[in-house]
């Protein structure tokens, strides 16, 4: 049986100004003030040592809850000129990862000349996966080629039965993701080899913070083998960021007050040391500079000298003091949260 | 006419030790172990909870285990299913005492 990928259209979100102003008209402890109490001075960076590049907002699914409202319509790419900057700045030995993400990255034209360029330098690269990219035409060779070039795969998986995932990701995702993860098994990934390293990303389907990413890896872990004969290496449980369209559902769901108030009152400083913007650099499709992705759906530049991956050359943007608002209270509730899954524990 | 249940109460839960402080602490720390990972799972114990909440009819035990359970990785199916479990349980209670009823029919007729 052949499932088709039912792709909602959405309503774009709202710009990013409007986005700040509705955050912030909640009258809601200010970030920089928790900040402050938390570790007595304002959050900065380390030198970058993740590199983390958005090769454009194109994407085949327009998941509810993307913060980087990305789906088939978009036509940001990042060119070749700001690739080729990318690499030269991921060159220095400070960067150790080179993390692709989109959109749907795998869509970018240049997106496994990327992987290899990046490889030859000998980075670690990470490729953020929607899996269901891998079950089309021009991409089923997508898993060889991952394996070929030791690439850690990243993909989302909110629920490890049909319904809620559906309902986040759109109408057939489950059942091509499981797919997908079963070609990546049949490739060697997600059995304990480090050189072929499978991990599932979990957002709440929801306005609700997830559990702890231990408790429901082992659930995932138990539940995927049961159900599917699928076996993957980490569960990453990421919060959802109050942002783009993940804000946009709050607002229209009722939900966003409570919500914010919930990752207020959760805010932990022993996230703090742990965060993703103080060891990574976020590169845009156009070459611009944030200290996260989130920053950059958001057009939340660096507070740098260079504000371009051009202009990087023999520059550095270590030490420098991390552009904050409301959002990053998504990252510093509860357990933490990151690219990387939990930043605590 | 007003009404009994508020729902910001179960957010301050905690304040019912204002008047019995040495007791409240024990209920609290004893409350916060039983829904630990232990024999079962957090989630085994969310859907349970969540079940128990039904039989009891507690609005704000049905609420907090709602999101707990989410929380701890139940998706709504399987949430339902343990509000049935509630109910069958309940209603298989006042089924299994009409034994009772039948064994007294049979005693005292023809």
């Amino acid at each position: 049986m052949k499932l088709a990928l039912r792709v909602v259209e959405r309503e774009p979100a709202p710009a990013p100004d409007e986005q700040k102003r509705s955050l912030d008209g909640l009258g809601l402890r200010p970030f920089e003030e928790s900040v402050r109490v938390g570790q007595g001075e304002p959050l900065r960076a380390l030198e970058p040592s993740v590199l983390q590049i958005n090769v454009g907002k194109v994407c085949n699914q327009t998941c509810l809850h993307c913060h980087v409202d990305a789906g088939p319509h978009r036509r940001e790419s990042m060119s070749q000129g700001v690739m080729d900057a990318c690499l030269r700045y991921a060159e220095r030995p400070s960067v150790r990862t080179v993390d692709i993400t989109g959109g749907a990255p795998e869509m970018h034209p240049r997106f496994r000349w990327l992987v290899e360029q990046s490889r030859r330098l000998d980075k670690h690269v990470i490729d953020r996966c929607n899996l269901t990219i891998m079950d089309t035409p021009t991409h089923r060779d997508l898993p060889e080629f991952f394996a070929r070039h030791q690439v850690e795969v990243v993909c989302s998986l909110p629920h490890y039965r049909a319904p809620s995932t559906d309902r986040q990701r759109g109408d057939g995702v489950f059942h091509k993701s499981i797919k997908g993860l079963r070609a990546l098994n049949a490739v060697g990934y997600g059995q304990g080899d480090p050189e072929r390293r499978l991990v599932l990303v979990m957002n709440p389907v929801g306005a609700y913070l997830p559990g702890s990413q231990e408790t429901l890896e082992r659930d995932w872990k138990r539940e995927l083998w049961r159900l599917h004969g699928v076996t993957f290496d980490e569960l990453f449980c990421i919060t959802n960021m109050p942002i783009s369209r993940y804000l946009s559902w709050l607002e229209e769901s009722g939900n966003l007050r409570d919500y914010m108030e919930k990752l207020v009152q959760q805010f932990n400083p022993a996230t703090l040391d742990g965060l993703m913007c103080r060891t990574t650099l976020s590169v845009g499709w156009d070459g611009l500079l944030y200290d996260c992705d989130f920053n950059q759906m958001l057009d939340l530049t660096v507070e740098s000298g260079a504000r371009r991956i051009e202009d990087m050359d023999g520059r550095s943007v270590g030490g420098r003091r991390v552009v904050v608002g409301q959002h990053c209270f998504g990252c510093t509730a509860g357990a933490g949260s990151s690219c990387g899954g939990e930043t605590t524990g | 006419m007003g009404q009994y249940y508020h729902s910001e109460d179960l957010a301050k839960f905690p304040g019912i030790a204002d008047h019995a402080s040495d007791l409240g602490e024990k209920f609290f720390a004893w409350y916060s172990a039983v829904f630990k990972e232990g024999a079962l799972s957090e989630r085994e114990k969310a859907l349970i909870a969540l079940a128990v909440a039904h039989a009891i009819q507690c609005p704000y035990c049905i609420d907090a285990y709602s999101t707990g359970a989410l929380q701890k990785g139940a998706d709504p199916a399987q949430m339902t299913e343990a509000v049935h479990v509630a109910s069958a349980i309940r209603g298989g209670a006042s089924m299994v005492h009409g034994m009772q009823m039948k064994r007294h029919v049979d005693k005292v007729s023809m």
